[in-house]
């Protein structure tokens, strides 16, 4: 059983606070994403965890048990950095049984365990080779086969994937998710891509200026967002936005239309719509096409209604035209709606 | 036309700046090698043809000067204490010099940048100045006329170099390398011996040859802190003023090649410490 606890962390850096009390349970072998933008303090968090920086304040707790003032190697974790650190004086053999090493376990142990997990990644035929003899993709295989030969509770991953090319990290998520859920260790893995998020993750935790924003299974970060910050990060394009007054009764006016919201006593909200959730129709809200991009699966058209910029995704067999008017009906249960003076979302 | 014109042109500032630059590189190297290699012809001359006139440009390879030496009273002994004392100071300059170095590369501390301005301030002080006040403070403490008492004065000039070497050096190894170790089940001393220390060996192999080159070439100290422990610099420095031409070439001899062998083999490190690309 390894669940992490996280309870009130809270980090500073001279005037600056990275992390803003920080309260998180991960579950025994959930995979848990952080996602933010640079400088959101998810891999200030990740290192707190691995005991590489100290909290300000607050606790760390690894399966029922305390440890913050632990150093790295006694809390049962193991890492996988960004630029994979892989010893450069040591064979990926001796990188691989590294820690193994360390624990003075015997030598048959040592090649038994290296065997297997690089086997797993597939590397065996690698393991008289040095660092400075493999590619990028090879030497991340061998980050995580070192991570993993330790057999640890908890894995750490800081933007493993963020060195390698688009073809090579999209075959990378793949794997390494496999072979994570086969080695039922609690993953924590930071990234400020939402597709690596998205694809891999049991729980997302979107992070911004030091806070949780929300922390969700990744359909539900997608569909139902927290706050504003979520809905325009997750989504490419993201979600659109237009103003709404209300006109009673929980009936909202947006650019001309009535749709149903919230029944809030707000002064005014958000109503909020993901691009793909548009269909052209006969009532609806008018559009001016503006740009259109046909991008193959389909065509991104980015249209402008009063004065808000507003992308919709449509059939690539749609005919659109720059300057033609659309009108566009949004599908009725995914629109959400946001308070615009606390961006949180309003149900 | 033009375009011909424009391409001679260009061929042209080439051509000349490829001159310049050749005649510049012939220069320098003149500058060092000529009288080098003079040194080295008068050495390997016998006495007569160091004395006579015009000189040939080729060495006899007569080895009488230095066989002279090697049969000199105290010449060996001389010798040893320099490299005793080298020696010496090879290890306490590294011992010393190689944690501030890893100090300044790794940890943010108060006063960092001034520290930095310090250990270079050390050697604005001209030994001259500092030599008659040591000299008292050795006789008071004994230390004087020691191979050790004169290796700490030049572990202190070799300090400075020691420190920027090194900080290079551990600046070059990346943090995560050592992160990744202590997530391995070292401590941070372990993470050192294991990961940063085999990295760094052969510049700190470098580092400590600069610093045995150092206390090798140094006269000042050893000529007025030692007086029956001279080092080989005091001693042809005493010896080689009432000597003949010849015996001075050789001494000087002696004392140049091997310093100009460990400059040499540390040459890749020393533009490191400088900032220069390592080519």
């Amino acid at each position: 059983m390894a669940e992490i606890q996280i309870k009130n962390v809270a980090k500073r850096f001279g005037a600056y606070q990275a992390l803003n009390d920080i309260n998180l349970t991960i579950a025994d072998q959930e995979f848990m994403v952080l996602l933010g933008a640079s400088g959101c303090g998810k891999s200030t968090l990740l290192r707190i965890i691995a005991g590489l920086e100290t909290a300000t304040s607050g606790e760390v707790w690894i399966g029922g048990k305390r440890i913050d003032h632990l150093s790295p190697k006694d809390r049962g974790i193991a890492m996988v950095f960004q630029n994979y650190a892989v010893f450069p004086h040591l064979t990926v053999f001796e990188n691989i049984g590294f820690g193994l090493r360390m624990q003075k376990l015997p030598n048959d142990e040592v090649t038994r365990r290296v065997g297997r997990v690089a086997g797993l990644m597939h590397i065996e035929m690698l393991l008289k080779r040095y660092s400075g003899e493999l590619s990028g993709g090879q030497r991340q295989r061998v980050a995580v086969a070192r991570a993993l030969a330790m057999e640890p509770d908890v894995i750490l991953m800081d933007e493993p994937l963020s060195n390698l090319d688009a073809l090579l990290r999209m075959e990378m998520r793949a794997e390494l998710k496999g072979v994570l859920a086969e080695s039922k260790t609690t993953a924590i893995y930071v990234t400020h891509d939402q597709v690596e998020a998205m694809s891999m993750a049991d729980r997302i935790s979107v992070m911004h200026e030091g806070n949780i924003v929300q922390a969700a299974a990744p359909i539900e970060v997608y569909r139902d967002p927290a706050a504003k910050f979520v809905a325009s990060f997750i989504g490419n394009p993201p979600m659109n936005f237009l103003s709404a007054t209300p006109e009673g009764n929980g009936k909202w006016q947006v650019a001309g239309q009535t749709f149903d919201g919230p029944n809030t006593a707000h002064a005014n909200l958000q109503f909020a719509i993901r691009p793909e959730d548009m269909q052209p129709s006969e009532h609806g809200l008018a559009a001016t096409a503006r740009i259109v991009e046909p991008l193959g699966a389909h065509v991104l058209v980015t249209c402008q209604i009063d004065d808000a910029m507003f992308r919709v995704i449509l059939d690539s067999d749609t005919v659109v035209k720059a300057g033609q008017t659309l009108t566009l009906a949004p599908q009725s249960d995914r629109v959400r709606w946001f308070d615009p003076d606390t961006t949180l979302a309003v149900a | 036309m033009t375009d011909a014109t424009a391409v001679d042109m260009s061929t042209d500032t080439r051509k000349s700046g490829r001159i310049l630059y050749v005649a510049s590189v012939v220069f320098l190297c003149a500058w060092v090698i000529v009288p080098i290699y003079f040194l080295l012809i008068n050495t390997l001359s016998s006495p007569e043809t160091v004395n006579s006139f015009p000189k040939s440009f080729i060495p006899e390879f007569d080895f009488g000067s230095l066989q002279f030496f090697a049969g000199f009273a105290g010449m060996l002994t001389a010798l040893k204490n320099s490299v005793i004392v080298a020696l010496l100071t090879m290890v306490m300059s590294i011992l010393i010099g190689a944690p501030a170095g890893y100090a300044l590369s790794r940890f943010d501390f108060p006063g960092k940048g001034l520290f930095r301005l310090l250990i270079l301030l050390t050697r604005a002080f001209p030994l001259p100045l500092l030599a008659l006040p040591l000299a008292v403070m050795f006789i008071q403490t004994g230390l004087d006329d020691t191979a050790f008492g004169l290796a700490l004065v030049h572990t202190t000039l070799a300090i400075p170099f020691a420190v920027l070497i090194t900080f290079s050096l551990f600046s070059g190894i990346p943090i995560e390398l050592e992160e990744a170790a202590w997530t391995l089940g070292c401590t941070r001393l372990t993470a050192f011996t294991k990961v940063v220390l085999p990295l760094i060996l052969p510049g700190i192999t470098a580092s400590a040859i600069f610093a045995f080159v150092i206390s090798w070439n140094e006269v000042f100290a050893a000529a007025v802190l030692t007086i029956e422990n001279r080092t080989l610099t005091a001693f042809l420095l005493q010896n080689l003023d009432t000597s003949p031409l010849h015996l001075k070439f050789a001494g000087g001899f002696i004392l140049v090649v091997p310093a100009l062998i460990f400059i040499f083999a540390v040459r890749k490190y020393l533009f490191a410490m400088w900032g220069i690309a390592n080519r």
